[in-house]
């Protein structure tokens, strides 16, 4: 039994220890926010942040989180995610739908270092992650808009 | 009566009833409200709409939802004609019933030029038409959607308000000519109003309204606004639940490895070991189920668990068939095979046997690889078998099939298994296949009554799809001696789907003439004087499947190279040269000619900042009744990499229903269609395919991904598919683009440049 940080919570799981996160989270504690995609790495749809830092969740073993706090689309929260979600909707990014979480916490990650982006900056963060419905220009759009967002308006961060 | 009498009379009889059946109009659409399930507070009007007391209007759905907003689009067909309030529309999946089947892709599948409009077309067209009424499948695919439920979802809007408004007339005692409803709200002219909540108890007790009058799309308040796909906030905070993300109490997990070889058994298998790790309840063998490959397969507690288990299986398998089977050798054999085949001409106009002694003549051979879906949905499938029912939750396109496909796995009659259709990651064609669910049926079969979601590794989605099927086609062209097009000839050879496709569904035989073969060769508008378009369909092992856009994902690129190696040869304009052979189809004209003005096409391309070669190619192309045109610029550095910088791409596909939405598939069309063109290619050697993930089978990425401009040309036309013609040209319009930059005629996908080759 591992105690783990995720979303905020103190929570014990009973996977073994080699357990993918990606296949804890969908397993053992049924949050299928984080998607399966490619199993290596590869694609992006398993995105999810480890202390805030984006990682590939299919490759990540439970023995290797300790105390990091694991943030999954779930929990996810704070105000370039707030920007996210609006800019997304706004742009109606979203397709099949698939690959969008594991997209939105690429871009969140983008946005808490680099609060302004250009369009190199968001080739560099999200080339990781396919998108097979071809959302990439409003993704791109999306991310530029919430970039606005949060400079319009700054808030306090949490 | 003597046995010749009776016999006559029984003919006569059932003349008569099929005379009868014939002349008279298809069955109407708007089907029982008895036949759907009504939450509390809720009431059905018909088989397509329910409401309830606190006024939401439940939108009954036929359609899968895989990222083309058809759940968004359908409702809007019904919610205008209703006059509902938008935001109080909800969607439910619809149960298994003929007025959800699709009329409109069996018509498509016909073989007939879409010009064709003579007796025989339109005779097949109403036959068709009242058969797949009284005998069709639900499907959703061949771009059809919004064509097959466009009357139907807006004749049951209207029929439900025409019961409110009766309703309300009869309570308020006055007549329904003085009552008018908007925005959910049923009012007369003194003032008096109720919601359709209100009137819900006594409009669900009226009979059905047959022949409500629809709206002109002058008086349309929802059809044609660009809204919001309804999902999308679901989507975005993973609230959605895909195929792959059903949770039942008590789930079991299942993971599979199929035999490497396509096609290929289980001779044997050793499960001792795997049996023995943590979670594991059972390791089985899983035959051949609907197309797929035989296996074996662990169901454990987790889904990590049965993963690893079923590595642990040491199967030994047994190649089969398909051992010495390669694409490059497929390839050699479809080549050869246009040496001796003359094919089954699906166009034919005018004599292509006579050469006029000046005729300038052009030939040309291409070639299109078998390509994969890779939906981002991995395969998945959970199916429950308890108390002799079964239960399937799962991503497909096709219900009907797949609760068909189900019962024979689980060995028990059709009405005993339910079909809960998930929203869809991805479809592109491949959840119209149901090989993955008669295997996840087969597998729970053995789980005392536990539900068990079976789950695909990404390497065998790759391996053990069905693919787009390898192409090879051949054209000669003659020219007269003012550079005139007067004869064109073409033959393809590939494996032909449909007739695949029956037998994994049905163990049926298919039709001896196959469409989807020869679509976007044959069902071009081009006014060739002269001109046999023909198909040769060559039976092979490997699997074949549907893929976006089908046919047309090849033949477009093939015919739309080659009409620009003509044009060039006939020294013209590759746009005048087009506009020429389109004289008498003034929609195709009027889009090539919008995009060659959006695109700035008689305009020279500005040169490259960083000096790489740069060029503009065009194509045109009309797939599932919409027109669609592209010009692609690219730039192709020193090292011969091949950049896309820009699509401009403009579509008619009828009376835009959401243009936000169009918009959306136009989009991703070229994006998808991208993705083929540049890194598209699964090969095969020993029967089995070299690829596996996505890092050998590249999707196109955002940091390759052009400046794309759409423009949707106005209509009040009957509408068109959307989700798939996008696709097809952009391949061509590619090709003639790296033509015009580097004097490389590319006639393979994907688009590779030869460094140093000589110029074609």
């Amino acid at each position: 039994m591992t105690a783990l940080s995720i979303n905020g919570r103190t929570i014990e799981v009973h996977s073994a220890p080699d357990t993918p996160l990606l296949w804890l989270l969908r397993g053992e504690l049924k949050m299928t926010g984080t998607k399966f995609g490619c199993g290596i790495a590869v694609c992006g749809a398993c995105t999810v942040h480890l202390d805030g830092k984006p990682i590939r969740a299919c490759v990540t073993p439970v023995s290797a989180i300790g105390a990091k706090a694991v943030t999954t689309i779930e929990g996810a929260s704070g105000v370039e995610h707030a920007a996210l979600a609006t800019a997304w909707a706004e742009a109606d990014v979203v397709q099949c739908g698939y690959c969008q979480t594991g997209q939105l916490m690429s871009a969140a990650a983008l946005l808490r270092t680099t609060p302004a982006p250009t369009d190199h900056d968001i080739d560099v963060a999200m080339a990781g992650n396919i998108c097979r419905c071809g959302t990439y220009p409003r993704i791109r759009a999306a991310i530029h808009a919430a970039a606005q967002l949060l400079n319009a308006a700054p808030l306090e961060r949490p | 009566m003597n046995r010749r009498r009776f016999i006559l009379r029984s003919v006569a009889a059932a003349g008569a009833l099929g005379i009868g059946w014939t002349v008279l109009p298809p069955r109407s659409r708007l089907g029982d409200a008895d036949d759907l399930h009504e939450e509390p507070g809720e009431r059905a009007l018909n088989g397509w709409v329910k409401i309830g007391t606190d006024n939401h209007v439940t939108v009954v759905m036929a359609k899968s939802e895989m990222g083309q907003g058809i759940h968004t689009a359908l409702a809007m067909l019904l919610a205008d004609e209703l006059d509902a309030d938008w935001s109080q529309v909800r969607i439910e999946m619809s149960p298994i019933n003929t007025i959800y089947a699709n009329v409109a892709t069996v018509i498509e599948s016909l073989p007939f030029h879409p010009d064709d409009h003579g007796l025989v077309q339109r005779t097949a067209v109403w036959l068709t038409a009242k058969t797949m009424r009284e005998t069709g499948l639900m499907m959703t695919g061949g771009s059809s959607s919004i064509k097959d439920l466009w009357l139907p979802m807006r004749q049951a809007g209207a029929s439900a308000r025409a019961m409110l408004i009766g309703a309300a007339a009869d309570a308020w005692k006055v007549p329904v000519s003085g009552i008018t409803v908007s925005g959910g709200v049923v009012r007369d002219a003194s003032g008096k109003q109720a919601t359709f909540g209100e009137l819900i108890a006594a409009a669900s007790t009226r009979p059905l309204m047959r022949n409500a009058v629809l709206k002109a799309p002058s008086q349309f308040t929802i059809i044609g606004k660009p809204i919001p796909r309804l999902e999308s906030v679901a989507k975005q905070k993973g609230s959605a639940t895909f195929g792959i993300d059903v949770v039942l109490p008590d789930m079991l997990y299942a993971s599979v490895v199929m035999c490497p070889t396509l096609g290929g058994t289980v001779r044997s298998f050793d499960g001792a070991t795997a049996s023995g790790m943590p979670g594991v309840r059972h390791v089985l063998a899983v035959g051949a189920c609907n197309g797929t490959t035989s296996g074996v397969a662990v169901i454990a507690d987790a889904p990590y668990q049965a993963m690893t288990a079923v590595k642990a299986v040491n199967v030994e398998w047994d190649a089969g068939a398909m051992a010495g089977v390669s694409s490059a050798a497929v390839m050699d054999q479809l080549s050869k095979t246009l040496d001796s085949q003359q094919g089954f001409a699906y166009f034919n106009r005018g004599d292509t046997t006579v050469v006029a002694a000046s005729a300038k003549q052009i030939s040309a051979e291409f070639r299109a690889p078998y390509l994969a879906h890779t939906t981002m949905e991995p395969i998945s499938c959970t199916v429950q078998f308890k108390d002799g029912r079964g239960t399937v939750w799962a991503s497909t396109q096709v219900p009907d099939v797949a609760r068909h496909v189900a019962a024979k796995a689980l060995g028990i009659s059709r009405d005993k298994v339910d079909v809960h259709v998930q929203f869809l990651g991805g479809g592109f064609g491949r959840r119209l296949d149901v090989d993955f669910i008669g295997q996840a049926a087969a597998i729970a079969r053995v789980a005392n009554g536990a539900p068990v979601q079976t789950i695909w590794s990404r390497e065998e989605d790759v391996r053990h799809d069905f693919y787009r099927p390898a192409c090879v086609s051949r054209f000669t062209a003659d020219l007269d001696a003012a550079g005139n097009l007067v004869a064109w000839r073409n033959t393809s050879a590939s494996q032909a789907i449909v007739n695949a496709v029956f037998r994994r569904y049905f163990d049926l035989p298919g039709l001896p003439i196959d469409k989807t073969a020869s679509e976007g060769a044959f069902d071009q508008p081009y006014e060739y004087p002269a001109a046999r378009i023909a198909h040769q369909a060559v039976e092979l092992p490997i699997p074949v499947g549907f893929w976006r856009s089908v046919g047309h994902s090849h033949q477009a690129f093939f015919v739309e190279s080659f009409m620009d190696e003509v044009a060039m040869a006939a020294g013209k304009d590759t746009v005048l040269f087009r506009l020429d052979l389109l004289k008498n189809h003034a929609r195709h004209a009027r889009v090539l000619r919008r995009v060659a003005e959006l695109a700035g096409w008689s305009t020279p391309l500005q040169a490259a900042v960083d000096g790489a070669r740069v060029g503009r190619g065009v194509a045109l192309h009309e797939s599932f009744g919409a027109v669609v045109a592209q010009v692609v610029e690219v730039a192709v550095d020193k090292g011969d990499a091949i950049r896309v910088t820009r699509v401009v791409c403009v579509i008619d596909c009828g009376l835009p229903v959401n243009p936000n939405l169009i918009r959306q598939q136009v989009e991703g069309g070229i994006i998808f269609a991208l993705s083929a063109a540049l890194h598209g290619e699964i090969t095969i050697e020993n029967g089995q395919v070299r690829q596996s993930n996505f890092h050998d089978v590249q999707a196109l990425r955002i940091n390759e991904t052009p400046l794309i401009e759409v423009d949707i040309i106005p209509s009040v036309e009957h509408p068109e598919g959307v989700g798939e013609p996008p696709v097809p040209p952009l391949a061509p319009a590619l090709a003639n683009a790296i033509f015009a930059a580097t004097g490389q005629r590319l006639r393979s996908l994907p688009l590779r440049l030869v460094t140093k080759s000589v110029t074609s």
